[in-house]
């Protein structure tokens, strides 16, 4: 386990002087560690590439009314004209054109491209907005843990071994239709930011776990530091202790753990769709794509790909900038 | 020892409860009418009321709790309409496929063993293996491609390779069979050629996320002081790195291992549906898509219980791996 993040700058300042030999002569600057962890993040090669591919993927997934305009084709048109007698799409590929860049859909005739940009606004929003949520609760509830100890620390650790316990897929399987009749009728059509909105509060509920056993263990360990100790005896309250004292020292492993749940969400979400119980068809979502494919995976295997490969991607991105990061915020760490 | 596994069985029986209470909760207490389901066609309301009553759903809640443990540790007498007696493991009866819940468990839960068990074996096998060889020959090529080969497969998803793999054996190679299950026990050569591409594309992902965490434990032991003693005091590389050092790596492997086989063995619904298996998984989510309680119930319950039992056996083998921890 990393210590906190100045400590690890400090060491590898000392260790690696040839890093700022050019300036040698220079005026001495102060840098932050945020600074620092910056610098070091933009000499990383994989970190340029990957947090590149991933302002791409953020950029489409902003732009997808704009892109809709100009590519002229919405996700639920349908294009029957270009299938064949038994609804495959005619040509090469899954149908790629001009016109329809990563083919049709076979059976419903929809176009491929439009429908993934669409996908990949939904799953980013529900990743980032899941991420968000679990960190939040994960970091109030292990700083709590980890500061006050005693009995609030074996409740919340108790907790946690139980939402460990809970087999997170068939819960989440039960509950998303549970919850969706609880608001709306047995017929009713459910509307996507209702199923959206249940997606994300299912992970939140789930995902906070591993940020809160991160943050307490963290805590501990700073909380018998002399700083702590001194902010203490100097009469400091639990509030200037938690968020002046204490998160300051431990944002670099949140962080971190933040940017390696992203992609967890999006894994998540898309194996949601994927079994059916995350989005319906109505909104377009990887996963519902891949498991459309999965009957054409003969007749049609160029479907299951663009999908497929879009959502390797992007989790390869996150994951890798995840690493980056980590390394860039603690130098100490090795791959 | 023996008082360390009575306490740790102990606190694996309350965090049992409590999941059995929850998911009791969440299922039987939430305000959707848990009859709707259980028939599915032209249900009249004299009808409704009478699976109502014979489902005890009029009783008050601690009763109907009380009953379905009961259920399970002595069996109970369901009334005629669900099968009549049902012996000891009883977990209800499901008027969607009209049988006992147990009868479908004893179907569908030989088959996600027949997945996961070979699977978590070659997994652990080749993750570990591979982690381990790979820290040993840190900035070899071998090394470089295990730093890739776990990258690529931290990041891909199970049904994207499973697709892949059905496109090439199945579809193109004519290689393999569509996958099937066929009982071990039957015929072994259809039992493995039926299941070898699920076990392939869980071994796959599962051994990238082993490889690269076994490998960070390995590196982090081998620049320990135990490390450079044992190998100073002029003991062979092959006890110190077997023997010495695998020890102390292996320790956080064997508790992430534990989790994932446990939870994998509850139901692995996308390696299921993926290739077409009917499994616990499988048989999940069909419950849940058809509102069939008792079965949904089922699963959650013995899901968690693969999950708890994991993490006992974990925390046994802990001891047995290192010495440092003491039980008691």
């Amino acid at each position: 386990m990393s210590l906190s993040p100045v400590e690890g700058v400090a060491l590898a300042e000392i260790e690696t002087p040839a890093d700022g030999g050019e300036r040698r002569d220079e005026e001495f600057v102060g840098r932050s560690p945020g600074q620092l962890a910056l610098a070091r993040l933009r000499r990383d090669r994989t970190a340029l590439i990957s947090g590149g591919l991933l302002v791409f993927f953020v950029l489409v997934a902003l732009a997808v009314p704009l892109i809709e305009a100009l590519y002229g084709v919405g996700p639920k048109e349908q294009f029957q004209s270009r299938l064949d007698g038994y609804g495959m799409p005619l040509g090469y590929a899954g149908g790629v054109t001009g016109e329809h860049w990563f083919g049709l859909e076979p059976g419903l005739g929809r176009d491929i491209f439009i429908r993934m940009v669409h996908g990949l606004r939904t799953s980013l929003f529900i990743a980032f907005a899941a991420a968000v949520l679990t960190a939040a609760i994960g970091v109030t509830l292990g700083t709590l843990a980890g500061y006050l100890g005693g009995w609030l620390d074996s409740v919340i650790n108790w907790i946690t071994d139980l939402t460990l316990a809970m087999p997170f897929l068939i819960i989440a399987l039960a509950l998303m239709p549970t919850v969706a009749l609880r608001f709306y009728g047995q017929r009713e059509a459910v509307p996507a930011y209702f199923q959206i909105g249940v997606l994300i509060a299912i992970f939140a509920l789930f995902g906070w776990t591993s940020t809160a056993r991160l943050v307490r263990g963290q805590i501990i360990a700073l909380r018998e530091r002399e700083f702590v100790e001194a902010a203490r005896a100097s009469g400091a309250g639990l509030g200037h202790m938690l968020f002046r004292q204490l998160l300051p020292n431990v944002w670099a492993p949140i962080l971190v753990a933040f940017s390696l749940a992203v992609p967890q969400y999006i894994t998540s979400e898309a194996a949601l769709s994927f079994i059916g119980v995350g989005l319906t068809d109505e909104t377009p979502s990887f996963g519902r794509m891949i498991y459309r494919s999965l009957d054409y995976l003969q007749t049609d295997p160029a479907y299951v790909f663009f999908p497929g490969i879009t959502i390797f991607a992007l989790v390869f991105a996150f994951n890798l900038f995840g690493d980056a990061l980590r390394d860039a915020l603690d130098p100490k760490s090795s791959r | 020892m023996t008082r360390f596994l009575i306490r740790r069985l102990l606190s694996a029986a309350l965090t049992l409860f409590a999941v059995s209470v929850l998911s009791f909760l969440m299922f039987f207490a939430l305000p959707r009418d848990p009859v709707t389901g259980m028939c599915p066609k032209n249900c009249n309301p004299e009808r409704l009321e009478r699976v109502r009553q014979e489902l005890g759903l009029r009783d008050p809640l601690i009763s109907q709790y009380a009953g379905y443990m009961k259920g399970i540790v002595t069996g109970r007498d369901l009334g005629s309409a669900q099968g009549g007696r049902c012996d000891a493991p009883c977990l209800g009866w499901s008027y969607v496929s009209n049988e006992a819940v147990s009868d479908t468990i004893a179907r569908v839960l030989p088959v996600t063993l027949s997945i996961v068990i070979p699977a978590a074996i070659l997994w652990l096998l080749l993750g570990v293996g591979l982690g381990m060889v790979s820290a040993l020959r840190r900035g070899s090529w071998l090394d470089r491609a295990a730093i890739g080969f776990s990258l690529t497969g931290a990041s891909l998803q199970l049904y994207f390779v499973g697709a892949v793999l059905l496109i090439v054996f199945v579809y193109n190679l004519r290689l393999l069979p569509v996958p099937s299950y066929t009982s071990l026990f039957d015929d072994p050569l259809k039992w493995s050629s039926g299941l070898v591409l699920a076990w392939l594309a869980l071994a796959f992902l599962f051994s990238a996320i082993y490889a690269r965490l076994s490998r960070a434990q390995m590196l982090e032991t081998l620049s320990e002081d135990f490390v450079r003693t044992a190998r100073a005091k002029g003991l062979a590389k092959r006890t110190v790195y077997g023997r010495h050092a695998l020890r102390a790596a292996i320790t956080p492997v064997v508790t992430i291992a534990g989790l994932d086989v446990g939870g994998a063995l509850g139901g692995t619904v996308i390696t299921e549906t993926t290739f077409g298996l009917n499994g616990m998984g499988r048989t999940a989510v069909d419950a849940v898509r058809a509102g069939d309680l008792p079965t949904i119930m089922a699963t959650v319950l013995i899901a968690a219980v693969f999950v708890v039992l994991a993490n006992v056996v974990v925390d046994l083998l802990y001891a047995v791996i290192d010495p440092r921890v003491r039980l008691g």
